[in-house]
């Protein structure tokens, strides 16, 4: 037979302050497991949406990002006429020879400088990325030093924003447009025209070459031809590959990170829920007492007390996802360590790591309340009437 | 002296309960002392910079670089003594993973720039003598097991090829906090290969270090410099070592302040449970201080010794955990070697875990103590349980 339900509900109920002091240090156990899971996809979200599987990425040997790239003009050329590059509706290559160079700009949140991708784009460049979408001003001419930013960087860095200009290479760049590119890495970019930055940047070569297949599984074919041929001395990636790999270094640092804090302060908040459970058990041994000369068996007494467990654990771990959801309203800009650029990306909140975080919040709960449970199963009918 | 007994006893009457509190008092201090050590290695090249040198780069960003000839150009400025110009590398030591700065300097001006840099005067010249020499920390020489004379070869990122090189010398900090994880091979070495293989890319430099005679004309003499290429093709930026390696920590200033926030935290958190602690020992105890309190005790008395209790427990869990910091971060060290160069715990650090633990005591015990001097003493003989 098994304890009630309400037991358990109403045990905690009446301790109130104990048991929201205890709930609460779970709740920001949760909150921090919760927030650096959600900063961890948000990264991986950005990044992986960034790339298109339909695209392919050109990169010099080597080089492990496109700032470090860098392609010869002949090369860039001839690899943009590989019979698997898909064709524009006027008969041209989907493919782009683009320059990639850090710019550094002031933030407006520190007032320090950070490091911004400038990209130097062709005509294919937009059709390449369908995720890219004006939403003020107009695009930037074709031959002119007018330059179209992302809205991440319209917003974050001083000077940028549509009818501004910016002062780079001896000359004034007008902003024209403003875009966004959805929760991708373009919504952090200044795009130019191709021409005009790279000798304003004293560069003869491209950086990288992005081209569109006609057909996701020619990416086979086109690195292999591409790659072995000795004249580029290139290495070619499937666009979503590319990116994922941009991400790796970083999240291999928030994972270590969070996974560490919240070990560490999980073993607090466990031992919280220890310390308010034995105090449950302590201040109710007559009770307990009463409860088995009713007839109430021990596995039932055990269960009850694990369930009270369970409660505060529940309880915590709600307020903590609720408090992480809030999260979800805020972007975080920070530098990615690998590409030396700076890169906002949003906390994000998947069924997934709701179920983690609950799960993990259950987990301390029982872990806490195991070892009182079983103290007031195991106590002797007689000796716990007695105390009272 | 009685009163004192009668804490300390108090304070352990529930063993298991005291030591549950201060284990978790002492998990969360050496938490918060783990995470202020991780963003003081973060700050830790700001806090090993010098005032004195200066450091000229690209106005448009780190990653574009200046022609070597400007070095001519600004040894002329006044105030200026030393020019060392030096690259980043970024070259790969067999796969990403054994990730650690790399750059190119101009040896012996490098040399007379970081008196930092401690290496045996017989090292320092047989590495300037070899064009393929290398200077390693001492650090990083650990870390993979090298030797004197051992050939490694650094995989180019953003200068294509392999890049075989001779250690011929391993430096230590000649003052803590110094970086000893870097490597340092000869520019010439770089920009002669480049003048064979990739003639356009010759010639060109990431940086100058600049060494000044007077630190309080930083700002002028760095005017001076960069009035000297305004309008030219490359336009320089020129700032003190300093400004130079805040600008890179602000980059990441939004993981510091997560950072930031989060160590504090982990202080509620554990004030959350020792509060709870406290309050469960006035609860429980309603009875005995009604007796106290007939026998004469004050109210202030009595909350007092609740402070002494509290007190007791949780700085006996910040001093466990301020005592745990130092093994568990040279734990720690070891496997974030690649990100943090130096990982050290600060005076400061433990000073402040110690505070902390004392504010959470008095916290605590604030409410607890509250109730106990407002205790009714009827009431509290009255109430059962």
């Amino acid at each position: 037979m098994a304890v009630p339900f309400a037991y358990s509900w109403r045990n905690l109920w009446t301790r109130r302050l104990t048991t929201a002091l205890t709930a609460g240090g779970m709740a920001l156990v949760v909150f921090v497991f919760t927030a650096t899971l959600m900063l961890g996809e948000g990264l991986r979200q950005t990044l992986v949406a960034t790339g298109s599987p339909d695209n392919a990425i050109v990169l010099r040997k080597g080089s492990e990002t496109e700032v470090q790239s860098g392609v010869a003009r002949d090369a860039a050329s001839a690899i943009t006429t590989r019979p698997e590059i898909a064709t524009t509706a006027d008969g041209r290559p989907l493919a782009a020879r683009e320059a990639v160079v850090l710019l550094a700009l002031t933030k407006k949140s520190t007032g320090k400088v950070s490091n911004v991708v400038v990209r130097g784009t062709e005509d294919a460049s937009l059709p390449l990325r369908p995720q890219i979408r004006l939403v003020a001003g107009r695009l930037p001419r074709r031959g002119t030093f007018e330059v179209m930013v992302g809205e991440n960087v319209a917003k974050g860095f001083a000077g940028a924003a549509l009818g501004q200009a910016l002062r780079f290479a001896k000359r004034d760049w007008p902003v024209v447009g403003v875009f966004s590119a959805g929760n991708t890495g373009f919504s952090s970019e200044i795009w130019g025209d191709v021409d005009q930055l790279l000798p304003a940047f004293g560069r003869r070569g491209f950086s990288v070459v992005i081209a569109g297949l006609r057909h996701p599984s020619d990416l086979a074919a086109f690195k292999n031809a591409v790659e072995n041929d000795p004249r580029y001395e290139a290495e070619v990636w499937r666009e979503t590959k590319y990116y994922e790999k941009q991400s790796e270094m970083m999240r291999k640092f928030l994972t270590v990170l969070g996974v560490a804090l919240t070990a560490i302060f999980s073993l607090g908040a466990m031992i919280g829920a220890m310390i308010t459970m034995y105090a449950a058990v302590a201040s109710r041994v007559p009770e307990i007492g009463a409860l088995r000369a009713m007839g109430f068996p021990r596995s039932g007494i055990l269960l009850a007390f694990l369930l009270e467990s369970l409660l505060l654990g529940g309880l915590g771990g709600l307020a903590g996802v609720g408090l992480a959801a809030l999260l979800g309203f805020v972007t975080f800009s920070t530098i990615n360590f690998q590409t030396f650029s700076e890169l906002a990306f949003r906390f994000a909140l998947t069924p997934g790591i709701i179920l983690a975080s609950l799960i993990f919040s259950l987990a301390m709960g029982v872990i806490g309340g195991f070892l009182p449970a079983v103290r007031a199963a195991r106590m002797a009918i007689v000796d716990a009437l007695r105390q009272g | 002296m009685l009163l004192i007994r009668l804490i300390l006893k108090n304070a352990f009457r529930h063993r298991l309960r005291a030591l549950l509190t201060i284990l978790g008092v002492a998990v969360a201090l050496t938490a918060f002392g783990l995470l202020r050590t991780v963003l003081d290695a973060w700050n830790s090249g700001v806090a090993a910079s010098s005032a004195s040198r200066l450091v000229t780069r690209n106005a448009i960003s780190m990653t574009q670089s200046l022609p070597y000839a400007y070095k001519m150009r600004i040894r002329q400025v006044t105030g200026v003594e030393t020019v060392a110009a030096g690259s980043w590398f970024g070259g790969i030591y067999i796969d990403e993973k054994h990730f650690f700065a790399n750059l190119v300097v101009e040896a012996e001006d490098f040399f007379k720039l970081y008196p930092e840099i401690a290496a045996p005067p017989e090292q320092a010249r047989a590495f300037i003598q070899d064009r393929k020499g290398a200077l390693v920390g001492v650090q990083l020489a650990e870390r993979f097991h090298w030797k004197l004379g051992d050939t490694i070869t650094l995989r180019g990122t953003i200068y294509p090829g392999q890049w075989p090189m001779t250690i011929r010398a391993i430096y230590r900090a000649a003052r803590p906090g110094f970086d000893e994880t870097t490597l340092y091979f000869h520019w010439t070495y770089l920009d002669e290969a480049l003048k064979k293989t990739m003639p356009q890319r010759a010639g060109q430099v990431g940086f100058f270090m600049i060494g000044i005679d007077d630190p309080s004309r930083a700002a002028a003499i760095s005017k001076d410099i960069d009035a000297l290429f305004i309008n030219s093709q490359a336009e320089t930026l020129t700032e003190t070592e300093k400004a130079f390696q805040l600008g890179f920590v602000a980059m990441s200033s939004a993981i510091l302040l997560a950072l930031e926030i989060v160590s504090y935290v982990v202080i509620l958190i554990i004030l959350a449970v020792a509060a709870n602690t406290m309050a469960m020992a006035a609860r429980e105890r309603a009875g005995e201080f009604a007796v106290l309190k007939t026998l004469g005790f004050g109210g202030g008395t009595l909350s007092l010794m609740l402070l002494g209790e509290s007190m007791i427990l949780s700085m006996s869990g910040a001093i466990l955990g301020v005592a745990a910091l130092t093994p568990i971060t040279t734990l720690f060290a070891r496997t974030l070697t690649q990100y943090f160069p130096v990982f050290d715990v600060s005076r400061e650090t433990m000073l402040l875990g110690l505070g902390f633990g004392a504010l959470v005591g008095v916290l605590a015990a604030l409410v607890p103590a509250w109730r106990v001097r407002t205790l009714g003493i009827a009431a509290a003989f009255r109430r059962i349980g």
